[in-house]
């Protein structure tokens, strides 16, 4: 079962995501990266079967680039994506349901504020500051409830995710060793740690 | 020559031209006068209204000026059936894009989707053209207020001034030298010699006119394309976008406004002993 959840803050969006990719008793992959850039200011955090998570990922963040293309370099606002990103996720359920709950995180040069917008696979979404989608919600969203505030700067929002991690490594019965957190602000999409390197096949 | 391959859209002649097409740009030209012009603060579309017969019933909605959705309106020089459909194409396309991202479509998108459906038509199937010209006036947060033109080929481009109809080169061509000059604003006098320390430049900045300096030369040159020589608030049709508490507003002038503008168009123009 993944943990994914994100914190917002004043200027920008942290997501967090563990990074095992596991079935019944197996470990597949400990390293997977669950956080797909989307745009150059915006980032789709995503739970569910490999399968879908990849393929929804991907087809979401390709359409976006399309977008780009045609339009001559003009970016969607978070708003923007994360309707589309819920659109497609409501056309799907009454065909083949994407089984992935989503959190999208992006910023917005025009407000200078980062988005978050929590998305489940029946095509709910809503614009939170802070989100968790799993299991780790029952762990994290108190800690988030209580600490979280109006104009956190980068470093606070960050001490917010490391202690929801912490907590989970001491509560949650599952082992996630690895987790990979990134930032959105107004530099883009950076990988801010994780525990195993992505890139490493 | 041009009879063997004028009548199918989809040849084209041996000197490279679709006749249909052009012959599509000709009806346009005997349709009744349009102009848009950019301003600082809005952008002004003004039409010539021609009635064609006194028996007509007096319409309750214009022939000439469409709200395409909460922030782009259109103006339409041509066929007034071929017009219908593709405003409704228009008005579909920015609807459907407001439901799939929960914002309005940026401008130039919605001008290119409905000249690509037009260039369908240039290409394939083997119907006519739409005998429609548009002046598409919209505002998104992207590039502001923006101006564009588009004819039967599915051709656009973005304007700052530009007239469609009949005399439109006449109209054109009054402003080109109209256009950001002193007489549509008056902060540009003060303007222009601040320019001048700027840049050795050639060529001089263009200023644009305000809303009301935008509406005044619309009407100056609709004077110009017109067919009869005096102008009244009947024959025109004078159509405003600007932003209120950041919506956009859509407006026609009533009589007394438009007579208001017509009145002080006369009065800048007879000082200087024109008739």
């Amino acid at each position: 079962m993944d943990t994914v959840f994100g914190v917002e803050y004043e200027g920008g969006v942290i997501l967090a995501a563990d990074q095992s990719n596991a079935r019944s008793i197996l470990t597949y992959q400990s390293n997977l990266d669950k956080i797909t850039k989307l745009s150059p200011s915006s980032a789709l955090a995503v739970s569910g079967p490999n399968a879908d998570l990849v393929n929804f990922s991907e087809y979401i963040s390709k359409n976006l680039a399309i977008y780009q293309l045609s339009n001559d370099g003009l970016q969607l606002s978070t708003h923007a994506q994360a309707n589309y990103c819920r659109g497609e996720l409501a056309t799907a359920l009454r065909k083949g349901p994407y089984q992935v709950n989503c959190l999208l995180g992006g910023y917005d040069a025009s407000s200078g504020k980062g988005s978050l917008y929590w998305m489940d696979y029946f095509a709910a979404l809503s614009k939170v500051n802070y989100g968790c989608q799993g299991y780790a919600s029952s762990f994290c969203l108190s800690i988030m409830d209580r600490d979280w505030k109006e104009g956190l700067d980068q470093d606070q929002a960050v001490a917010i995710v490391d202690k929801c991690i912490k907590e989970l490594s001491l509560r949650f019965l599952m082992n996630q060793p690895n987790f990979i957190i990134k930032v959105i602000d107004k530099d883009g999409v950076k990988t801010l740690k994780f525990g195993s390197d992505p890139a490493d096949t | 020559m041009a009879r063997r391959y004028d009548s199918s859209t989809t040849t084209f002649s041996p000197e490279g031209r679709l006749h249909q097409v052009e012959y599509a740009i000709e009806a346009i030209n005997n349709a009744g006068t349009c102009i848009g012009i950019l301003a600082k603060d809005g952008i002004v579309m003004a039409s010539e209204k021609r009635v064609t017969s006194g028996l007509l019933a007096p319409s309750k909605s214009s022939e000439k000026t469409y709200k395409i959705s909460q922030h782009v309106a259109c103006n339409v020089a041509g066929l007034t059936a071929d017009a219908n459909i593709l405003i409704d194409q228009a008005r579909l396309r920015a609807g459907r894009y407001e439901y799939q991202y929960c914002e309005p479509i940026p401008v130039e998108q919605l001008v290119e989707l409905v000249c690509n459906y037009k260039q369908a038509y240039t290409q394939y199937g083997g119907l006519r053209p739409f005998g429609v010209a548009f002046l598409f006036a919209g505002y998104d947060e992207h590039y502001g207020f923006q101006l564009y033109q588009s004819d039967p080929s599915g051709n656009y481009s973005g304007w700052k001034a530009t007239v469609i109809g009949s005399n439109n080169q006449a109209g054109k061509s009054l402003l080109k030298n109209e256009y950001g000059s002193s007489s549509s604003s008056e902060e540009e006098e003060e303007e222009k010699e601040g320019e001048m320390k700027v840049e050795g430049a050639a060529t001089e900045e263009i200023s644009m006119p305000d809303v009301k300096g935008a509406l005044r030369l619309a009407v100056k040159v609709l004077n110009k394309t017109m067919d009869a020589s005096a102008s009244s608030s009947e024959k025109m049709e004078l159509y405003v976008m600007s932003l209120e508490n950041g919506q956009v507003v859509h407006k026609i002038l009533n009589k007394e406004e438009a007579q208001k503008v017509i009145d002080e168009v006369e009065a800048e123009a007879t000082p200087a002993g024109e008739t």
